[in-house]
């Protein structure tokens, strides 16, 4: 079974994020960056699978610069077997990342597109939906658990009720949770033979995809400092608090 | 020139700093304090091929240079273990390049593999008490007998002697009286830690005290001949090799150690209120963390460069002692600036800065004195006369 797992370079979970000055998107000039935690986690859960026999090939796609190669030589450290690197410079919408994802999903013959549930950088939390709809396949999305049977997967959701378990015929489009797995610790000798392992580059015209831009940013502002709070001494005093704000 | 990480290089950094945050602050505080080797982080360090990366791949290495020797290092460091953690590992990562550079292919086969699995300890045993510096003059004496030498003397301030099974050492074999030049006479060894002829005596020191250093009294020690590393009466030009690397990576490491004392110096100063504002508002807090800050990132700057050229195979004595120099008193000022950051909390342990300060002293006197560094430069780069 091939598996296509998908994973995006996003400005570090430890960077302090800071709006640049014109209002017009983030700093990332001399930022560090990283795979997406969620996509680490989907990228784990793949390499687990085939360990345990289930998957027989991994193709690690992500979609950007020409930087996104360190995303992939990563991903093929953690044990992706080769890469295909859609590149393309400049801000690419969740709609545009799903046409391309569906055309190499396609084109390769997938059983599984793994994603991560949603990229730290702008939390948009669409491009696995919107994939499995082009596709016109199932989706278990915020999986915190993953059985492969056959030619079907059994999914456990985290849902905001607590969780959920569903089954899919495959292929199938599955999005990881936090709690799905722990990512391993990347090994030196396993860096090293990801170095070997193949980088496919292709376009958004090789892969007959045409960029979305149906969203247009107008303004990234930080959120509003908080005020400072007030102590409260017991829990009536917590109430008619609330209730003077007119919160309760 | 090209100041920027290959892919290579930025995905072992990552790596390293993802690996050593399985050991956290506390971890490394807990084995300061009760002076236990780091067992657990070397052998996940073994366990993951770290310490290969300098060695070559027909020795079960990575094949790469001491540039990403010194990346991975600094980031070991960096990541909060500092001196106890790149000390608990120096020996696997940088000691063995004698056998890999000059030892036969038996020995490279033989010697390597088990300490880079980490099942060998090995320690550097090169300094003595009476000789200090002029390492040209030490004693300790391996006499030549049928098959093998018999080895006599003392040696200081050797690291992880306590819990080593190999030694790699420094003896000499001819008289200093009967060579042509001083440099003559001394042979490199690396052989078993005989206990029943070695007594390794703890030296209680200022820090890092997880990882020992020891008086060795050397009595009556068998080495085989096979043990020894190069022709006999080679050993100073073979250790002289690994000097400009030790250089290095002791450079990178401190300025990981002054990194992880600038964050947690700026984070306190973040968040720490007094007179009813960040103490960070003030540019008497501000200024030195920034001084200290442009200093380290250009002292790495020199390191990395010395670090390059020595891996494209050309010159850089210079640039790895300047590099050491810069990186080692620059740390020491990062520390000491973050200390006082943190008013009294810079003095207790639990903020872990002055774990940093007493640990950023092992780079700044060893493996060479800054004294040193500076009588060097000032006689190959300004043409003084030799001082010493
Ligand atoms: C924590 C620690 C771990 C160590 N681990 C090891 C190890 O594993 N293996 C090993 O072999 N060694 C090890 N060393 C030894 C280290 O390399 C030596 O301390 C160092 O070489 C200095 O030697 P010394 O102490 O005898 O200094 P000395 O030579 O006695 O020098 C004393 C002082 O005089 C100064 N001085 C001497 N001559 C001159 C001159 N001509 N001009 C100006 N100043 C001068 C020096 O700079 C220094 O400040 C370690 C040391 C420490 C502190």
């Amino acid at each position: 079974m091939k598996v296509l797992v998908s994973v995006k370079r996003v400005v570090d979970y430890n960077v302090r994020i800071q709006i640049k000055p014109d209002g017009s998107g983030v700093v990332t000039d001399g930022v560090k960056h990283s795979m997406n935690p969620f996509d680490e986690i989907a990228m784990e859960e793949a390499v687990r699978l085939k360990e345990k026999g289930k998957v027989t090939e991994i193709i690690a796609v992500t979609l950007g610069g020409a930087k996104g190669e360190e995303t992939l030589r990563t991903a093929l450290a953690f044990g992706a077997d080769r890469a295909i690197h859609v590149k393309e410079e400049g801000e690419i919408q969740p709609l545009t990342a799903a046409r391309a994802l569906a055309a190499i999903f396609k084109k390769e013959g997938a059983q599984i597109l793994f994603t991560g549930k949603q990229a730290i950088d702008d939390d948009a939390n669409q491009t696995a939906q919107m994939t499995a709809a082009l596709l016109d396949l199932p989706q278990a999305t915020f999986a915190s658990k993953v059985e492969l049977d056959g030619t079907k997967a059994q999914v456990t959701r985290e849902i905001d009720a607590g969780l959920e378990t569903l089954e899919v015929d495959l292929p199938a489009v599955i999005s990881a949770d936090l709690r799905l797995n722990e990512p391993r610790y990347l090994k030196l000798p396993d860096i090293m033979k990801a170095k070997k392992k193949t980088i496919e580059a292709v376009s958004f015209a090789d892969l007959g995809v045409e960029a979305a831009a149906s969203l247009k940013t107008i303004k990234t502002t930080p959120p509003p400092t908080r005020s400072k709070g007030v102590m409260v001494k017991t829990v009536d005093e917590l109430v008619s608090a609330l209730k003077a704000k007119g919160l309760v | 020139m090209n100041f920027s990480f290959t892919t290579d290089q930025q995905n072992i950094r990552d790596a390293i700093l993802k690996h050593c945050s399985q050991f956290s602050p506390e971890y490394w505080l807990e084995r300061d304090r009760d002076g236990v080797f780091p067992f657990e982080f070397s052998k996940s360090m073994a366990d993951a091929g770290w310490l290969g990366v300098a060695m070559p791949e027909t020795v079960g290495g990575a094949g790469l240079g001491i540039t990403e020797a010194a990346i991975m290092m600094q980031a070991v460091a960096e990541a909060g273990g500092a001196m106890t953690a790149a000390s608990s590992i120096h020996g696997p990562v940088f000691s063995m390049q004698p056998v890999s550079l000059f030892g036969t292919e038996e020995q490279k086969q033989r010697m390597i593999p088990p300490v880079l699995r980490g099942e060998d300890r090995i320690c550097f045993a090169v300094t003595e008490p009476n000789i200090g510096l002029d390492t040209t003059k030490l004693k300790t004496r391996a006499e030549k007998r049928e098959g093998g030498y018999l080895v006599n003397g003392e040696k200081i301030w050797i690291s992880v002697a306590q819990n080593a099974n190999k030694m790699m050492l420094l003896a000499r074999t001819t008289p200093l009286e009967n060579v042509k030049r001083k440099t003559d006479g001394l042979s490199l060894f690396f052989t078993d830690l005989d206990r029943t002829k070695i007594d390794v005596k703890l030296i209680h020191k200022m820090g890092r005290h997880a990882v020992d250093s020891n008086m060795l009294f050397i009595n009556d020690l068998w080495i085989p001949e096979a043990d020894r590393i190069g022709a006999e009466g080679d050993g100073f030009k073979i250790i002289l090799h690994g000097l400009n690397p030790e250089r290095i990576l002791l450079g990178a490491e401190a300025i990981g150690i002054g990194r992880a004392a600038i964050q947690r110096a700026a984070q306190y100063a973040r968040e720490r209120i007094v007179f009813d504002r960040p103490i960070g508002m003030n540019q008497g807090i501000q200024h030195p963390l920034a001084k200290c800050w442009a200093q380290l990132e250009a002292a790495n700057l020199m390191v990395m460069k010395a670090a390059t050229l020595f891996d494209k195979g050309e010159d850089c004595g210079v640039e790895a002692n300047a590099g050491k120099y810069l990186a080692a008193e620059f740390a020491f000022e990062a520390c000491h600036t973050a200390m006082l950051t943190l008013g009294g909390m810079g003095y207790a342990q639990e903020y872990h800065v002055e774990r940093l300060l007493r640990e950023v002293l092992i780079p700044r006197t060893a493996p060479v004195s800054p004294h040193m560094i500076l009588n060097f430069l000032a006689e190959k780069v300004l043409g003084l006369p030799k001082s010493y």
